[in-house]
């Protein structure tokens, strides 16, 4: 395993295996996160877990887990969609929290805004049971330049 | 507030943290010093916490954990009495990437509170405030649940 996380993305982009796309980002993993494509759209689940709570009294999910859900969504769409594989840097997000998030899973959907030569735009929506009724959602930054030196 | 009751309210607070929100101990987050209106936070570097397996650098996912932890314990350190808060947003600039191997530090400050609502800027660091890794700013919802939550007017 001497491949880089580029290659790795790469491969599992080509196999059109979202799973793999996951699991070479170990805190991704440790979130519980995974990806699948439904009706050509890139959705991001975050299983639910004991160590995702943040408020045991309500209970809630910690805001956090939201925030790191909605900013891998978004990660995970450019590299689906890009033409090619650039490690997208995260350069400011905003995060506004809509609702209490039960302890269920909770899904994220990022789209495109607009993809420009140095910096994408990305929005991500995250939901419960109730698509109509976000839990959060999040706007992103992101710099999508190749690796350069001293970039 | 003397020395004292300070200290014996940062350890209940440290306490209450620890046993109350799972997901802080699961990252490892540890309260370092609570103020009248701050709060400061350590992230001890962690494997499973990495964003970038070649270079073994942590999620900005887990800044904003931390960040968001710490800017709603910089509120909660501020009210008057304690009382439900609730995340309203939270915008994360990223401008370094933290280094691999590395504690990260969290300070926020809760720089202004209304009836409804505080505000609060955080900053995430290695070693120097002012070269920070990332830097937020907040804005929290104050529970009317349990009454009357006026703002301690600065440090007693």
């Amino acid at each position: 395993m001497s491949l880089s996380l580029v290659e790795r993305l790469a491969a599992a982009k080509a196999a059109k295996d979202m799973g793999a796309l996951v699991d070479v980002i170990p805190y991704a993993k440790w979130l519980g996160l995974s990806g699948k494509i439904e009706d050509g759209a890139l959705i991001t689940t975050m299983t639910f877990a004991p160590h995702l709570v943040g408020n045991p009294a309500l209970p809630a999910l910690h805001g956090g887990t939201l925030g790191a859900l909605m900013e891998s969504a978004a990660v995970f769409e450019l590299l689906y969609r890009a033409e090619s594989i650039v490690l997208p840097k995260t350069i400011t997000i905003t995060v506004d929290y809509l609702r209490s998030a039960a302890t269920v899973d909770t899904y994220a959907l990022g789209t495109i805004t607009r993809h420009g030569r140095r910096v994408a735009n990305v929005s991500v929506i995250a939901w419960q049971e109730d698509r109509a009724k976000p839990v959060a959602t999040a706007v992103a930054h992101f710099l999508v330049m190749a690796e350069q030196q001293g970039a | 507030m003397d020395d004292e009751a300070k200290r014996e309210r940062r350890l209940a607070f440290n306490r209450a943290f620890a046993s109350s929100v799972p997901h802080n101990r699961a990252l490892g987050v540890e309260i370092i010093d609570l103020g009248a209106d701050f709060a400061l936070f350590r992230l001890p570097y962690a494997e499973h916490l990495v964003g970038n397996p070649d270079t073994g650098v942590m999620h900005g996912g887990v800044i904003t954990a931390l960040l968001d932890s710490c800017s709603g314990a910089a509120v909660f350190a501020s009210l008057a009495r304690p009382a439900p808060i609730a995340t309203l947003d939270l915008r994360i600039d990223y401008l370094k990437p933290a280094a691999a191997g590395r504690e990260v530090l969290a300070r926020a400050t809760c720089y202004k509170q209304t009836r409804n609502v505080a505000f609060t800027r955080a900053v995430a660091y290695h070693d120097d405030e002012d070269d920070p890794i990332a830097s937020a700013a907040g804005a929290f919802m104050l529970s009317t649940k349990l009454g009357n939550v006026a703002p301690i007017k600065g440090p007693s």
